[in-house]
């Protein structure tokens, strides 16, 4: 049982209807994908949220880090003009 | 009377999820890791499910004033029909791995003739459990693998649950009278016909699994006809504890 400790974590995105996209749901712990598929299954689908689960140990991702939040993203912040608020849109253009 | 040929019928099936549900909701919270925990009591509430549905059909079929409840919570240990194996305790995740895999790859074969039962009522309610017994059955035998083609001490536990729970197997394809019979008029499953699919089955995710398929050619039966093993009382205590205490409670 000691193993258990071991078992790497992965990260579970489900996507709960068709068409809409891969959500992250939450991570768990587990031995192989295989296995984070299972529990996956049970640990997030059991109340019929989902139709498709993705699986990806957790090392695989690469994620910004917390400490550079200032040079990646505050530069955006006064940028206004990068939005697309300025243009009258005809009403035939739904979702811009 | 051929009402009871039915009822008891029903009750070899649905005793069989009743109790095997019991079993894994005694893990509820004691399982070997949370994901574990949460996939045995999952299982155990399909099992529970399916329970409900067998018992709400035969409790119409007794043409009293039984319900599902009174067919569930009281009756005497002589009375319940589940096979033995079901009923052996959760010694250690083999254990627990170990019956729910010689059990799953049953049931599945049980399920798959029970679909086509003239019988609407149970044709639709193995329609609907097949699907569930079809997951229980890739954990299970997953977990079987995984354990026998694991640790050396995975794999002696494995083996130490699939030697000791090997004796009850072969009950599983005893006919009692009222399944004979239900065979013989074509609404019940003559078990006996898969029974080398089942060994053949079983033998062969052992064999993936590295572990040894059992030599022993003596098997334990009686559950079936209501004679248990020491375990059942205790299980029956359990279960029955609060209708008995407090006769007719309800949520």
């Amino acid at each position: 049982m000691s193993e258990k400790k071991n078992w790497p974590l992965w990260e579970i995105f489900v996507r709960s209807k068709n068409g809409l996209e891969h959500r992250h749901f939450g991570s768990l712990h587990a031995a192989d994908a295989e296995m984070a598929m299972e529990n996956a299954r049970d640990v997030y689908t059991r109340r019929n949220e989902g139709v498709s689960i993705w699986v990806v140990e957790s090392k695989n991702i690469t994620a910004s880090n917390p400490e550079h939040n200032g040079e990646m993203f505050e530069p955006a912040q006064d940028k206004i003009y990068r939005h697309p608020t300025f243009y009258d849109l005809p009403d035939e253009v739904k979702h811009m | 009377m051929p009402n009871s040929f039915n009822f008891n019928f029903i009750l070899t099936i649905a005793d069989n999820s009743l109790i095997l549900a019991q079993r894994l909701g005694e893990l509820c919270g004691h399982g070997p890791n949370l994901e574990t925990d949460i996939a045995l009591t999952n299982i155990s509430l399909d099992l529970l499910g399916q329970t409900r549905s067998y018992y709400q059909y035969a409790a119409k079929l007794t043409g009293d004033r039984k319900t599902e409840d009174d067919i569930a919570f009281l009756r005497i240990e002589r009375e319940y029909r589940n096979c033995l194996l079901v009923e052996q305790p959760n010694t250690h995740f083999g254990y627990v791995i170990g019956r729910q895999f010689l059990f799953d790859v049953y049931h599945f074969m049980l399920l798959e003739k029970l679909q086509n039962s003239p019988d609407e009522t149970l044709a639709a309610i193995a329609k609907k459990s097949i699907k569930e017994v079809s997951y229980h059955k890739r954990f299970s035998s997953d977990w079987v693998k995984r354990l026998g083609d694991g640790t050396e001490e995975s794999n002696q536990k494995m083996q130490e649950a699939i030697d000791d729970l090997w004796r009850f197997t072969d009950e599983l394809f005893f006919m009692t009278e009222a399944e004979t019979e239900m065979a013989k008029n074509g609404v019940g499953v003559d078990v006996s016909t898969f029974k080398e699919k089942y060994y053949e089955e079983v033998s062969e995710i052992l064999n993936e699994a590295t572990l040894a398929i059992p030599e022993n050619k003596y098997f334990t039966k009686g559950g079936k006809e209501g004679v248990h093993t020491e375990h059942m009382g205790y299980i029956l205590a359990d279960l029955q504890y609060m209708q008995r205490t407090y006769p007719n409670m309800t949520w």
